[in-house]
């Protein structure tokens, strides 16, 4: 077996590994945050802190027993949950999490990259899987042969497709900036500190790191709303508003399945604050104290960058949950399609001139 | 080995998928067998160098227009008695000769290449990279006026759908 098959298997079952920890944490996280928000403890039982809680919900959910409803579609309600996961697993391969590291091992170097795998376009990847979720959702909720889950199915098509174009066209201009669709590239243009051709401007902006954030700040307004939405969190969570719709698409699933969409949804979650991190906040970029820190640190630091960057991101998330109503369904289309394409598009024709100004100078001179 | 692990597996799924499209009596089922075939050939494509084909495959059909679809299925309603009772005048009579003629060529093919298996091209050693570079370079320069124009038709479709949808006369109030 040759090595490079090895290193790609202990990747996928390293990726397997941290997601499903990570989100045992998250959930832990986001009670926890929501609680304080809200003068309450939160969980306190289970562990210190509470933090083992979501362990044991996830025993509580594999030992219940699995309804199939009577009126259910057979195929398309054990589909569902599967293509529910799979996409969120697949999003985090391409999310590069360090720089290569060089291994020595049987006097022989290997340089093994830190992403699953580096695709040329990772960009569009990204936006694939993350529309092939879609139908997760709006199977679950035709397939329960229920009105409810019906509802919060046909919502969360419209809503998604909306969304997404939105956050594709706000990740345009990033793509411009950094001159191509590879995620790995993408984090390297981002490395080392703001610029201007203006010598005051300059002793100004040069202590700021060239994260796309600063010059693409309504792009990342943009892409944040739209991942929010893509995700269907709280504001935008009318795909299974409680109040309406009871449980929304997953009314009607019990036991690990529902497990199955709870987890994509938390993965999901996950992936939308890593890849903004990446494209906005300069990836894993950050000092890793050379010198300082014995030299394992070199290694492990790019990683606890990502993370201390995904987790502010994640915080964000989980204070606007608890922060803003839910939006009414008609506010929710006029905000995708009225406000923010149009906004984007816009946004997409300045970045553009204003590149094409840096390139090739003023079309008159 | 690989390669025809690669070959046959997506190949087979979209047989499957395309079978399920044609015999499946619940629209879902025939909507979920597209997006099957869909997939499997993004895959295949995947496997013949052009990633950028593959990615936009996935997004803008399965992705978009397969969603548009579902979507399109669920507001009309799935529940409703099958509509498909109506037969085109003569139609098995025509299915069973196309598919006779269909049969027959791939019998032609067959024998006519000793059933040799050869149907995958040879491994090339300058293979290009189907990389968006390469495409939008083809695009953006030799090919800029018919991409033009069919951005134009594609505008124009969108407006003359539009003008068609919206009544001018309803009132205000109305909405």
């Amino acid at each position: 077996m040759s090595i490079e098959l090895i290193i790609s298997l202990v990747k996928a079952n390293i990726v397997l590994a941290v997601l499903l920890t990570n989100t045992i944490l998250l959930i832990w996280f986001e009670r926890k945050v929501v609680a304080g928000m809200q003068s309450r403890v939160g969980p306190d039982r289970a562990g210190p802190f509470g933090i083992l809680q979501t362990l044991a919900d996830a025993i509580k959910l594999l030992l219940k027993e699995q309804i199939l409803p009577s009126k259910a579609d057979r195929a398309m309600y054990l589909l569902a949950p599967l293509i529910a996961l799979v996409p969120s697993f697949l999003i985090f391969m391409i999310i590069p999490l360090g720089p290569d590291i060089t291994v020595e091992w049987q006097n022989a170097l290997y340089t093994i990259p830190l992403v699953g795998a580096d695709l040329n376009v990772g960009v569009l990847y990204f936006l694939a899987l993350s529309s092939i979720a879609v139908y997760s959702v709006v199977l679950a909720g035709w397939s329960s042969g229920s009105k409810y889950p019906l509802l919060g199915g046909v919502r969360a098509s419209a809503q998604m497709i909306s969304y997404e174009a939105a956050m594709g066209l706000a990740l345009v201009p990033v793509i411009l900036y950094s001159g191509s669709l590879s995620l790995v590239d993408i984090v390297n243009s981002q490395s080392g500190n703001l610029s201007s051709s203006i010598p005051i401007l300059n002793t100004i902006v040069s202590f700021i790191p060239k994260w796309n954030i600063f010059p693409q700040f309504v792009a990342f307004g943009i892409f944040f709303i739209a991942a929010v939405a893509e995700v269907n969190r709280a504001p935008f969570d009318l795909v299974e508003a409680e109040q309406e719709l009871v449980g929304g698409f997953h009314t009607e699933y019990s036991g690990f399945r529902f497990a199955m969409f709870f987890l994509a949804e938390y993965i999901n979650m996950f992936n939308m604050c890593a890849i903004t991190a990446t494209f906005f906040l300069g990836g894993w970029l950050g000092p890793t104290f050379e010198g300082i820190l014995p030299p394992i640190f070199s290694v492990i630091m790019p990683i606890i960058w990502l993370g201390v960057k995904t987790f502010l991101l994640l915080f964000v998330f989980v204070w606007i949950r608890a922060t803003l109503p839910r939006l009414r369904y008609d506010q929710l289309m006029e905000l995708g399609w009225k406000r923010m394409i149009p906004l984007s598009l816009v946004w997409l024709i300045l970045s553009a001139i204003v590149l094409g100004l840096r390139e090739f100078g003023l079309p008159w001179s | 080995m690989v390669d025809l692990i690669l070959f046959f597996i997506p190949s087979a799924l979209i047989i499957i998928g395309a079978l399920i499209v044609v015999f499946a009596k619940n629209p879902v089922h025939n909507a979920m067998g597209l997006v099957m075939t869909l997939v499997s050939i993004a895959i295949i494509y995947i496997t013949l160098n052009a990633t950028f084909v593959a990615m936009v495959q996935m997004l803008v059909y399965a992705g978009a227009v397969m969603t548009l679809f579902l979507f399109v299925i669920m507001m009309i309603g799935v529940d409703k008695k099958e509509q498909s009772s109506e037969s085109i005048k003569g139609q098995t009579f025509l299915v069973s000769g196309v598919f006779l003629i269909l049969i027959s060529i791939l019998g032609y093919v067959a024998i006519s290449s000793e059933f040799k298996w050869d149907l995958w091209f040879e491994a090339v050693e300058f293979a290009v990279e189907g990389t968006p570079q390469l495409i939008a370079g083809t695009l953006f320069t030799a090919w800029i006026f018919p991409f033009e124009i069919i951005s134009i038709l594609l505008i124009v479709a969108t407006a003359a759908a539009i003008a068609l949808a919206y009544d001018s006369k309803r009132k205000k109030n109305d909405v």
